[in-house]
This record gives C-alpha cells, structure tokens and sequence, in this order.
C-alpha cells in the first residue's frame, strides 16, 4: 500500500522552560504520541491528532497553542469573525447578546457570523442530502481530531467520513460570495475564525482539503473572550444602548457542536460518541464487529462536543445547557434570510464537496511485511521481559510502547528504570513482593 | 507469529478478542485494510460459533508474510451435517442465544465467503476443527 501521506500542521507546542517531564501529557495521550526525552514532553508530528488532551493533563501550563496574531484582522478593509454559536454562551448571564456583539464591531471586526450558519445553507440547498462518503455509516468530518485519528489509525473506515464541507467552511464560502456579489474585491475581505479547539486550528492550517482559501486567520475563542469582556466592562454604559443583534442562525443549527447535535439533524439510526478515549474504544469495536442499519456516525474529541474544547473558558456542561436554551428559543430563521440564502447558495453550491481523505500509515512497523514480522516477534519478546508497570519512568507511555520504541531503535533497554533496581533491596520487596524476582 | 486464544462455552461478551488481537498485529504488518476486514470477519464468526455450539475451544494464528492460517479447534458436540450446516441461515442455535442477536445461521456462509481457503474436520459427537487460509495479496477475482 502506498504511503502518499502530506504532512499535517499542529498547533499545540511544549515550552521547555515550563515542562517537568512529569509524565502526566504521555500518559493521557490517545495516540501515544508523547515520549519524554532529556526531561521534556516531546510530541511525534505523525501521531499527533490535536485533540488537546495533553493540554487538558498538564499541571503546569508547559503546552500552548499557537495563535495568529489578532492585529492581522486590520490588514483587511472588511473584517469578518466566523465563530461557533457556544461563543455567546461563554459569558454570564448579566451580558446579553446585543452587548457582545456590539464588542465585537468596537474591537475591530466589521461583520460576524456563527460558524453554524453554514447548516442552515446545506440544509437550504438540499433537504435531502446533508452527508455524502462512499460507505455507510457516513463519519462525521466536525471534529478534526476525529478526522485525523481514522487517517492514522483506523484506515478501513477514511472512505466513510463525510466528505461535504464542515459548516464553518460552508459559512466562509457563503460570506465570500455575499462580498464578491457586492463588487467588493476578495482581496480587501478577510474571514477569520475563532476557534474553541487547537485540532480546528490544526485542520484550517493544513492543506489537505485543497486549495480553496477559506480562513485569513484564526483567532482562539479564550483570546477573543479576554477583549470582549474587557469590552464589556469599560463600555458598559454605552453597550446598553446597542442595537438588537441580526439573526445568523436556526435554533437546529445551533446545537450542533454539542454531544447529539449534529447526529439530531441526520436522517436514518446515528449513533454520537464523545470524548477522544471513548471514541477509540468505539473505533476498537466497531472495526471488529460492524452494527447494521446504522447511518450515521457522530464522533467528537471533546466530552460534550465542542462545549469542552480547550479554549472554552465556561465550563462544558453549563455551556451545553445554555446553548440549548438559546436554541430553543431562536426556532427557524426569518424569511428574508432564508431567502437569501436560497438566492446566494446556488452559487457556491459545487464547492461543497472536497476530494477525500488519505490515510496515513503510522502504525506499520516496516513497509516490508516480513521485516515488520520479525519486529512484531521482538516487540512481543521484549514485552514480556519488561516489568509491565507503564510507570513511565522509561519516557515512554506503557512497556508495550518502550518495547516497540527499543525494536523500532528510538530506544534502548537501559531506560527501563525498574530493571535497574536492585531487586534485593528490602524496600523493594516491601513493596512489589518478589514479583520482579524472577526476571532478572 | 504464532497467536493463540482460548474461548469458553457461553461467554459471548468476550467473543471478539481474538478478532481484535489479530487486527492490531496487521495493522502494524502494513496488510490491506480490505483484507483485514475479512480475516476480522471470518475469525469472529469462529469465535462465536465455539462459543454458541461448543463445549469451549481454542483458536490458533500462525501469520506469515504471505498469509495468515487460522485453526479453531473445540471439544465437541460437533457438526452432524455441515453441507447443512454451510447453507445460509440454518442455524441449530437454541432460542436463548437466537434472542441474544446470535444464531442467525449465517456463521459458516460468512467465513466462506470471506477466507481464500476452508476446511472443515466434524462429526457427530466429536470435535471440530476448522482450518482457513487469508492471503494477504490480493487475489484476480477481486
């Protein structure tokens, strides 16, 4: 099998300065992409998927996420934020919607949309179709980290994900077509989105999808939240007369970043699985043993979908709960949008679709089967001869993976830090009996 | 590389282990993923079939470069008829294990169709033994 893989950009980095090695980011990895090496986390750019876990373990604040600097928006006459509808429910309560979205036009940008906006245009285009992949179930594409996690490990399934466009990129297109219908030049029209999550950061900033351009910037939504409650509280007198906020989005549409949201809108039986190791354990299961009927598959990195991605400063739960109230309350859009939207989608509406996904083979030990044999033979030996502990102390996550990185020549036996204990040490019998003993 | 498992008469909830064991090995051996799915599919029919009809068993995995070969032995009853048995949806399963979503007689018609060689070794009141082959190229026919 071919190997044509692209390399993917990443968007989480470890600051030296700040990493103890203390194990914790390894541990938690999905994709045991973290080894430690000379005291620092150090993450494998093939394994890494940036779902965020690593961020979400780490004690000392050692891993960031990369971010564009915010005065690039300026560098555009018009300056439009595409962000998820949970943005507006970060705040609380005593700051309603008007007053945030006047801030957004105070702090520099002349437009905004919700990201999810882009659902009520597929869904306008055609009632019918709102996934399209090879085989069923279709995969959602929404969560990057998801995407990437089956081109890495899960390749029977790469022919299953959802190959239209994910709803943010359909806003985008929507907005560029809005602009260039106004004679306005692509060129003065910046579009930026703003982010709950470094794997969407991730996904923007690789290629892979093809050339279309579809984000001048991306903004994380912490960052953003900082200006517009520092907005808030210096303005608050004036903000108090800000106009009502235009409608960018159907109460359906919404929900759809969070835990059942997408799959609520799928026709047919769908299943949501949330959070990246249940997503896993899922994958794991299903590979083996497929579930007939099923339609559709939603699959989100975050516990509570998007509500629990890593830049979001409220907390998951609450903000599902809000967005779903929100929801509720908006029902379907206003005719004259829905108008427009059937007016200006048919002109975008061949973009809609990418290409596919490749896999990528990051598993496989040697692309000559039978040399990949004898190392599977070594791995298996080498396991069984090491203590089994997956104390970490060796930098690598578990003695599977320390066996696979000593077969694989990235490490040697001598980091096993156990088998250098003097086994006669009465401490050590204190505390491990003689169950390392006999190994020695 | 040799893999073998042990199954137990009854214990449903654990048929698919050595399904997933196998799995993770080729992955890493760089096999198709198409052919993948058919050994995944033809090793967890066996296991559920040693742990629907037997008294308990054993499968074994020799891979190589060229193939994997998977031998599912159990100790009996065995298989009185197995042209019958072959045929797509008899099925001896009783009503228990039917109402458990198993037993819909398709176990063998799915192993056929998905290995590149069978054989099957059974009688009445002894033990079976069935032997398949996987290729790991893809064969013309495909």
């Amino acid at each position: 099998m071919g190997d044509i893989r692209r390399p993917f950009h990443h968007a989480l980095a470890v600051s030296e300065k700040h990493c103890r090695g203390c194990t914790r980011c390894m541990k938690n990895c999905p994709t045991e992409a973290i080894r430690i090496i000379r005291g620092t986390a150090q993450v494998n750019a093939e394994r890494c998927i940036d779902c965020g876990q690593c961020l979400d373990a780490c004690p000392y604040e050692a891993i960031s996420i990369e971010q564009d600097d915010f005065s690039r928006i300026f560098s555009f006459q018009h300056r439009i934020a595409v962000f998820p509808a949970l943005f507006f429910s970060q705040f609380s309560d005593d700051v309603p919607e008007s007053w945030i979205a006047q801030s957004l036009y105070d702090i520099g940008f002349t437009d905004y949309y919700e990201s999810e906006f882009g659902v009520d245009i597929l869904k306008s285009i055609s009632s019918r179709f709102s996934v399209y992949a090879a085989r069923k179930p279709v995969i959602s594409s929404y969560c990057p980290a998801v995407v990437r996690l089956i081109q890495i490990k899960y390749h029977s399934l790469v022919d299953h994900i959802n190959l239209l466009r994910t709803p943010m990129e359909i806003t985008s297109l929507y907005v560029r077509q809005l602009y260039q219908d106004k004679g306005i030049s692509a060129k003065d029209v910046g579009v930026f989105y703003v982010t709950p999550c470094a794997a969407k950061i991730a996904d923007i900033k690789t290629s892979e999808k093809g050339k279309n351009h579809l984000f001048d910037g991306v903004i994380n939504l912490d960052y953003l939240y900082n200006l517009v409650c520092g907005n808030v509280s210096k303005h608050k007198k004036r903000l108090q007369q800000s106009k009502p906020l235009k409608s960018t989005v159907s109460g359906n549409a919404a929900i759809w970043s969070l835990a059942k949201g997408e799959s609520a809108m799928v026709p047919g039986r769908s299943l949501a699985v949330d959070e990246i190791h249940n997503v896993i354990e899922f994958l794991e299961s299903y590979e083996t043993n497929s579930i007939e009927d099923l339609d559709f598959l939603e699959l989100r990195a975050c516990s509570q979908g998007c509500a629990g991605g890593v830049l979001t400063p409220e907390n998951k739960f609450l903000t599902s709960e809000k967005v779903m109230k929100r929801a509720k309350r908006k029902g379907p859009l206003d005719d004259e949008t829905q108008r427009r939207i059937s007016h200006e989608s048919r002109k975008i509406d061949r973009k809609l679709k990418i290409d596919g996904y490749e896999a990528h083979n990051t598993d496989v030990l040697d692309d000559d089967i039978s040399e990949a044999l004898k190392k599977m033979d070594e791995i298996e030996k080498i396991s069984t001869l090491l203590p089994g502990l997956d104390c970490g102390l060796c930098g690598s996550p578990s003695c599977e993976a320390l066996a696979r990185d000593i077969v694989l020549q990235k490490a040697s036996w001598s980091y096993c830090g156990v088998l250098h204990l003097k086994k006669s040490h009465p401490l050590i019998q204190e505390i491990w009996g003689n169950k390392f003993s006999r190994n020695s | 590389m040799d893999v073998s498992i042990e199954l137990t008469a009854g214990d449903f909830s654990r048929a698919g282990t050595a399904s997933s064991r196998i799995k993770k090995i080729l992955k890493q051996l760089n096999v198709p993923p198409d052919i993948i799915k058919r050994v995944v599919i033809a090793l967890y029919e066996s296991e559920v079939n040693v742990v629907a009809h037997s008294y308990g068993g054993n499968v074994t995995c020799t891979i190589t470069s060229e193939g994997i070969d998977i031998v599912v032995q159990d100790q009996g009853p065995g298989i009185p008829d197995i042209d019958l048995a072959m045929s797509e949806g008899y099925s001896t399963a009783s009503k228990e294990i039917r109402e458990m979503g198993f037993g819909a007689g398709m176990g063998l018609p799915n192993i056929r169709k998905n290995v590149d060689a069978l054989e099957i070794n059974s009688s009445e009141n002894s033990p079976t033994t069935i032997s398949m082959h996987v290729k790991f190229t893809h064969t013309q026919e495909e």
